[in-house]
């Protein structure tokens, strides 16, 4: 595939990072490390000796079929398949150098580090203002200075500030898809995470509210370690620095975004970025 | 015959089947609300008092007054047996029940007569139907007002004169009442109060002389406010007594009433459209808003309404938390297995038990056992008599909340399962605990399905009889379990109930014909009492349901 050939982001679109200097991904700063990593689901192995790095401050994107597991090795991050009664891992995750699946980590905590924003967004039945606090409720910061401040930035962070601040006592779900996404992401960056996992954000939004995300992800990556999963090939040349490609459980291949759909190196890769199956 | 193949396979018989269901349904509802509310409602409506000349078996004759009650026709054989006699062409005859009162007099207020053998039957305006707190209603015309026995005024002069006397009796009546319930009951409970705390450090042996002596002061403090009190509550018995009303009965009787006994007295021949419409909504207030008397046949159901929606409320207030606290164990922390099955199957099966077995495991357990436990725990001074160890408000309230828990357990479970995965999700991974994330986000969100159970709950113990005859209803008790006297909620008194109050004026009352109305009347009254308990449930739950809307789509 010649570069001609490559997805591009659409005319009239902002482009985003097709400046960027390739880096060699083995000289980033390492924020998770996946060392031999297995997930079983019962019986059945759906993860296959995963060995990746996720680097500090960058945006890593992971893509493959449905069902390659790309969704399941997000989970892992924040420890949500806890919540999969049958589900069982093998191998570690090191998360700033510590084992996440050490029986000493505390999960709630790991999980305010490791904030998380899913498909299909999911505001609480509460207001906007609540939606954001909630978080930071939970921490037990109560103060309504603080809790105002903090809420402010958050939404100024998600780019939403402008759009409801006159109405942040409304009921979050009387917004707009789009809006609502950049809630939920506004919710999650309140309590100051440091790393970012977007599971298919965009997968339920129109193209104007998957823009608005898109843009806001390359803000967040300056200060955030963002992870995406995506559907969207275009989506994953357009916004992230790394990309993974998945397929059945194994990691096909995982270098910079640039050379991964310009000149991948393996036949299953190119077959699925050039459309042939996924 | 093609026609009617297509016409089947089409499905037109089962929708007709299954409207005609609905129908029938609808009807047999809305005819049993209409029945029960026309035959209740119309008793407050004040009825015409006609008079007449009532023609005796024997050829006698006399003078009736009364209203008609009831009409029906009866086949003549049957009232020739009576030795009534009736030519012999006439097959059926109408029979009238006439309502005549003046028990005092007669010995009888109702009586069966044929109607054909009453003549000269007229409605004269000074017709006067007087309402006494004994001996239930008199009828007849009014001759003279008496004071201290002298006659003070007849004839024409008599009516404003009793206008104006009965105001004035009726004001001191009131005031009697507040004095004997409020101030005196309340130095009786406090006398009372003394009277155990005495016993109770007499138990503890800790009674010496100086806490006698000072128990004795209070008491003679409160002996000398009941002396004071007891010195008005004469001065106003005598007041009270000084007027009476004389009239004569159909049978030319004079009877002289004291004014201390009559509630009220109307000419309702003489009342124009409006002042019976004015006077029916007056008699339906005095219906909801009186003490019953007479052995519940006559006054109000105030206590009985009273009674029901508290005990109603407390077993909400019970419940509640409790079913939904099981509900969150069962769903979100129960490892779902063969025992959580089995838990739910039997707490499932729980609502199909019988209404009296929980009346029997509530005095069994709770009055008998638990009431006898904390009597002789923390009641060791009021022994022999029982505080606790009694049916009550409180064993009855939690016996229907034990009735009604499987209901609100279920519909808990269901909201709880109702709750989109991805909310919890979106908590957790904020770094909420599991608990957290029940308090915050699914607790508020299931509150509609909550709100559902506590409704089918509500319905359910609010009509309930049956248990509550075992655990603390009465025909007649004597103060509502709420009033000024600390701690103002009284759960361990005995209350009224309108399901009860049906079936003891209905089945248990001495006379039956005037207690037939007030049992529809009670009977739509309860279910107003519940509709109403509903509608506010439900008013709650749609509001809920406003606020979390997100889970419908």
């Amino acid at each position: 595939m010649t570069a001609a050939e490559r997805p591009r982001p659409k005319v009239g679109q902002k482009v985003v990072d097709m400046d960027f200097v390739p880096h060699k991904l083995e000289e980033e700063e390492v924020c998770l490390e996946v060392k031999n990593f297995r997930l079983y689901y019962g019986d059945k192995r759906a993860l296959h000796d995963i060995n990746m790095k996720i680097p500090k401050k960058r945006v890593t994107a992971f893509i493959g079929p449905s069902g390659c597991g790309k969704s399941t090795l997000l989970r892992c991050f924040n420890r949500m398949n806890d919540l999969v009664d049958i589900c069982r891992t093998e191998g570690e995750i090191l998360f700033d150098g510590n084992d996440i699946f050490h029986r000493t980590v505390d999960v709630t905590d790991l999980r305010r580090r490791v904030g998380m924003v899913f498909q299909k967004p999911n505001p609480f039945p509460k207001t906007i203002y609540e939606n954001v606090a909630y978080g930071l409720r939970i921490q037990g910061i109560n103060k309504k200075r603080i809790l105002d401040e903090r809420v402010e930035w958050a939404l100024k962070g998600a780019a939403l500030w402008d759009e409801v601040k006159d109405r942040l006592q409304d009921n979050a779900l009387g917004m707009s898809g789009g809006q609502q996404q950049r809630l939920v992401i506004a919710r999650t960056i309140a309590v100051e995470p440091e790393v970012l996992l977007l599971d298919e954000p965009c997968s339920a939004l129109d193209p104007i509210s998957t823009l608005k995300v898109e843009e806001l992800i390359n803000e967040l990556k300056d200060r955030y370690t963002i992870v995406i999963v995506t559907h969207n090939m275009q989506q994953a040349a357009r916004v992230s620095d790394y990309t993974a490609f998945m397929y059945l459980g194994d990691l096909i291949e995982y270098k910079d975004t640039d050379t991964l759909f310009t000149n991948p190196e393996q036949k299953q890769t190119e077959d699925y970025i050039t459309g042939r199956y996924g | 015959m093609n026609s009617i193949k297509l016409w089947f396979r089409k499905g037109d018989p089962w929708v007709w089947l299954n409207g005609g269901a609905v129908a029938i349904s609808v009807v047999m509802v809305v005819g049993l609300l209409l029945l029960v509310a026309f035959r209740g409602l119309s008793h407050f409506w004040p009825h015409t008092i006609i008079e007449g000349t009532y023609h005796e078996a024997d050829g006698s004759t006399y003078t009736l007054i009364g209203e008609v009650a009831d009409e029906e026709w009866v086949a003549a054989s049957r009232v020739r047996g009576t030795g009534v006699a009736i030519p012999e062409d006439v097959k059926v005859v109408q029979r009238m029940l006439i309502k005549t009162g003046n028990r005092d007099v007669t010995g009888l207020d109702f009586r069966w007569l044929v109607a054909d053998k009453l003549t000269n039957v007229s409605t004269p305006e000074e017709l006067m139907v007087v309402e006494r707190r004994e001996w239930g209603n008199f009828y007849g015309y009014l001759t003279a007002m008496k004071e201290n026995g002298q006659v003070v005024a007849t004839g024409a002069e008599a009516l404003p004169a009793l206008d104006a006397r009965l105001e004035r009796a009726l004001d001191l009546s009131d005031a009697i009442h507040d004095i004997e319930n409020k101030d005196i009951g309340a130095i009786n409970y406090q006398v009372e109060r003394l009277r155990l705390k005495e016993r109770r450090l007499e138990l503890e042996g800790e009674l010496t002389d100086a806490v006698r002596m000072e128990l004795d002061a209070e008491r003679a403090a409160l002996d000398a406010e009941y002396q004071t009190l007891k010195a008005d509550l004469d001065q106003l018995n005598v007041e009270i007594s000084r007027d009476s009303l004389v009239a004569t009965t159909m049978s030319g009787v004079e009877k002289e009433i004291p004014l201390k006994l009559v509630v009220q007295y109307k000419q309702p021949n003489k009342m124009s459209l409006f002042e019976k419409i004015g006077d029916y909504f007056h008699q339906l207030w005095l219906f909801l808003s009186d003490d019953p008397r007479e052995a519940n046949t006559e006054g109000g159901v105030f206590p009985a309404i009273f009674g029901t929606v508290l005990m109603v409320i407390l077993m909400s207030v019970i419940v509640t938390p409790f079913g939904v606290i099981a509900a969150v164990y069962l769903r979100e922390y129960a490892k779902q297995g063969p025992l959580t099955r089995t838990i739910r199957v039997a707490v499932n099966n729980l609502a199909g038990v019988p209404s009296i077995v929980y009346g029997v495991f509530g005095l069994g357990f709770f009055v008998y056992f638990l009431g006898g436990s904390l009597d002789a725990l923390f009641y060791p001074e009021a022994a022999p008599s029982p505080v606790f160890g009694t049916p009550g408000l409180m064993w009855a309230s939690i016996t229907l909340a034990l009735l009604t828990l499987p209901v609100v357990i279920v519909a808990t479970e269901e909201g709880l399962t109702r709750i989109p995965k991805s909310l919890r999700e979106g908590s957790l991974a904020l770094g909420a605990t599991k608990f957290e994330t029940i308090t915050k986000v699914i607790l508020p969100m299931s509150s509609p399905a909550m709100m559902t159970g506590l409704i089918l709950a509500i319905a359910r113990a609010a009509g309930e009889v049956a248990p509550l005859m075992l655990v603390g209803v009465v025909k007649l008790a004597p103060s509502l379990p709420l009033d000024g006297n600390f701690p103002y909620l009284h759960l361990e008194r005995k209350f009224m109930h309108l399901g009860f109050h049906i079936y003891d004026v209905g089945f248990q009352s001495p006379n039956v014909e005037a207690a037939r109305p007030l049992v529809y009347a009670t009977a739509a009254l309860l279910v107003l009492v519940i509709v109403i308990l509903n509608l506010t449930a439900i008013m709650i739950r749609n509001r809920l349901r406003e606020k979390y809307r997100s889970l419908e789509n």
